[in-house]
């Protein structure tokens, strides 16, 4: 790029000079992006600190910021956020303990076993990945409501668990198979059963790709709105998401800054483990799907 | 294993016989474990005889009832709930199809062993078979309680949409004050030709297709220039830099979704008071106007969407060998050509399935549509809104206007585009040919 030989017009310090505008352009243009990208962000933490509840008479100077709306959050008798805050955390332990076993269950058995019927329950899997729970939301709808599960936490985990073992197989099937087979096989020599293979050897091997998926499930419940949306009617049911956007929508202007602080304690540790780990979920989605 | 080993060896004669018949082997396991007894092993046999009879004992009467059920969907309105047919007859359907499969694996289990006699293999003892068959089975095993729940979870409600979405099931006429009917494609024709639905549906499908691929290919387009300018060798602070851009991604999408709905708001949002007014002297009505709307949606998706493929691009980007660029310098090769050459190129066969699947995400892309504006404006002699797409339109049957067959019948169409789209991923996707292979 230094050398362009086919211009010869250019002196050395104007090809210096346009390579330094060429930098300052790149920086305003990166300039402006973290401008949108920052600006809602930042709007929402500064309403999240402001005193007054009406987003009209909103200061958004810091001046006046305080902590009331989180205190509101946690002590007054009529928010039910402590609560919403437990519904969250029971789905998300019971979906993270449940998936993962099941996943690391069902891939072992297709990375390191040929059985029959394998290659078709794989693209059944393929496929499956492809059809979002949310498209047999009517079904799932009806079918809840027909066996008694319609607004109870019980339907909304099943579902989590139901929809995401496709995906969450595929991750860890995926992992597996990059584990060397000679593992295994030294091991099965060594007289060793397919459990003791499966518990001893493989699993601790396969333990970072599993905390990719326990986490991805733990934090699934925290972010996601729709399904608790379909299956879930009552307030003492409601998980976080559902819950704040209730705030919002039952009244808008007047619990916005409300929203926006139990927002703010959800978004910064989601944000920062999402961060924090963006290498290892951006690969890991990148071997079939995407958030969603 | 020693009869293993034994059939290894060459030297030792087999002993072939001929008189033992795969044919006979196959008619006598019409009853099932008749043609293994008849390969000598009595004790498989006699399993498999158990099993099976004891199946179709315990289940014939569920099965029958749950079949005809399925035909019927109840004789008695306000006693028979034609939903809990439904579900029974799609169940006893499962059973079924499971119950031949297996019937249909054991002619052939019988079959393939008795071919095996008939070249000189010998069974084992009892013990040897016996771990032989938990060899087999351990991996079924495993994939067990996934599948189990694959099918409660998702391949059933699957199925229960499908039928639905022939049946008559909307406001009117609703279980369990009513028993629904069959009603073929009435529902698919009604959406075609009924001009009230044929009006709604096509202005959705066609929104819905350009928001697809607009929003999509715009995050896209943004993704891959930011990549392409970070990329550059001359920038200091790269880290801190992709780590900003990331961020979108990492803030929970709803989280974000109601802060910009709050930010559009015609009447008190910031967009509208401290920037337009202030700046322009004018204000948009975002929310209120459906071609405002969906630009407003349509950028916000965007701001939503570009960081996780700007991820993907800036990942390849790193691992482009730097001798084709100089290569290209050598040649005189400008800019432009340098990207159409060799970086567009690279991005594409690096992520190409990956952004189908974008496209697949935004197809379906509820979230977006009802937390902005719950798929609003309305528009005038249309049952949907001005920004629903077909997926939010589904919703709003289902629970605003019970219109479930409806709803269920535009899934169904949602599904077979979806299954197209798939079918293009899988063709390209590599995982598919190595997969294929085996």
């Amino acid at each position: 790029m230094k050398k362009n030989s086919t211009k010869k017009s250019g002196s050395k310090l104007s090809r210096k000079q346009k390579s330094s505008l060429e930098v300052a352009l790149i920086y305003l243009i990166l300039g402006l992006v973290f401008v949108v990208i920052f600006y809602p962000l930042l709007w929402a933490f500064a309403i999240s600190m402001n005193t007054s509840t009406n987003l009209y008479s909103a200061s958004l100077s810091p001046e006046n910021w305080s902590l009331d709306n989180f205190v509101w959050l946690f002590t007054s008798p009529r928010s039910d956020y402590l609560l919403w805050y437990r519904n969250t955390l029971f789905v998300s332990t019971v979906v993270t303990v449940v998936t993962t076993t099941v996943v690391s269950f069902t891939a072992y058995a297709f990375s390191r076993y040929r059985f029959k019927g394998r290659t078709n329950g794989l693209y059944a899997f393929l496929l499956l990945q492809m059809f979002p729970v949310l498209m047999a939301m009517v079904a799932l709808y009806i079918l809840l409501n027909t066996v008694g599960l319609l607004d109870n936490l019980w339907g909304l985990i099943l579902i989590y668990i139901g929809g995401g073992i496709p995906m969450n197989a595929f991750l860890v099937k995926g992992y597996l198979d990059t584990l060397p087979r000679s593992l295994d096989e030294s091991a099965k020599m060594d007289g060793a059963g397919h459990f003791r293979i499966f518990f001893q050897i493989l699993l601790p091997l396969a333990k970072p790709i599993l905390s990719v998926v326990a986490l991805f499930n733990f934090m699934g419940p925290f972010m996601d709105f729709i399904l608790p949306r379909i299956v879930l009617r009552s307030p003492e049911n409601f998980t976080l998401a559902l819950g704040l956007y209730n705030f919002v929508n039952a009244q808008f202007s007047n619990n916005f800054s409300r929203f926006a602080a139990g927002a703010v304690l959800i978004a910064v540790p989601i944000a920062t483990v999402y961060l924090m780990l963006q290498k290892y979920l951006i690969s890991g989605l990148a071997s079939g799907a995407t958030k969603g | 294993m020693a009869t293993n080993e034994n059939q290894n060896q060459p030297s030792q004669t087999r002993i072939k016989d001929m008189n033992h018949s795969p044919k006979k082997a196959m008619l006598l396991s019409i009853i099932p474990g008749m043609g293994q007894i008849y390969n000598k092993r009595k004790i498989k046999g006699i399993a498999i005889f158990i099993l099976f009879a004891a199946f179709a004992f315990v289940m014939f009467e569920f099965a029958a009832a749950g079949l005809q059920g399925l035909i019927t969907l109840g004789n008695e309105a306000r006693v028979d709930d034609s939903r809990v047919f439904l579900i029974e007859g799609i169940l006893a359907l499962l059973f079924t199809i499971f119950y031949a499969a297996f019937y249909w694996f054991n002619i052939q289990d019988a079959k393939v062993e008795a071919q095996k006699i008939r070249n000189g293999w010998k069974p084992g003892s009892v013990m040897e078979n016996f771990h032989n068959s938990w060899d087999t089975a351990f991996p079924y095993v495993m994939i067990g309680p996934g599948f189990a729940l694959l099918i409660f979870v998702v391949i059933l409600p699957l199925l229960f949409m499908g039928f639905l979405a022939f049946t008559n099931y909307n406001l009117y006429n609703a279980p369990p004050r009513n028993l629904l009917q069959w009603v073929g494609f009435e529902n698919f024709i009604r959406l075609v030709t009924l001009s009230e639905w044929r009006d709604t549906f096509v202005s959705v499908l066609s929104w819905t297709l350009t928001w697809t691929f607009v929003a999509t290919t715009l995050s896209i387009s943004l993704a891959m220039f930011l990549a392409i300018l970070t990329n550059d060798k001359r920038l200091k602070g790269k880290k801190l830099i992709r780590t900003v851009l990331i961020l979108p991604w990492a803030v929970p999408g709803f989280v974000t979704i109601i802060i910009f709905s709050a930010l559009f708001n015609d009447n008190f949002g910031a967009i509208n008071n401290d920037i337009l007014q202030p700046l322009f002297n004018t204000t948009i009505p975002w929310m209120t106007n459906v071609m405002w709307s969906r630009i407003a949606i349509i950028m916000i998706q965007v701001w939503l969407g570009f960081p996780f493929v700007y991820a993907l691009f800036s990942g390849v980007l790193q691992g482009i060998s730097s001798d084709w660029y100089e290569a290209a310098d050598m040649d005189g090769a400008s800019r432009w050509q340098k990207f159409t050459n060799i970086t567009f190129p690279h991005l594409m066969f690096a992520t190409g399935p990956l952004l189908i699947t974008q496209y697949t995400f935004n197809f379906n892309n509820f979230n977006i549509i009802y937390l902005f504006n719950e798929g609003g404006p309305a528009v005038r002699g249309q049952n949907a809104g001005g920004t629903d797409i077909l997926i939010s339109w589904v919703y709003n049957l289902t629970f605003t206007n019970s219109q479930f067959s409806m709803a269920a019948a535009i899934s169904l169409i949602l599904g077979i585009i979806v299954a197209t789209f798939a079918f293009f991923q899988f063709r390209r996707s590599s995982s598919f040919k190595e997969e294929g292979n085996n």
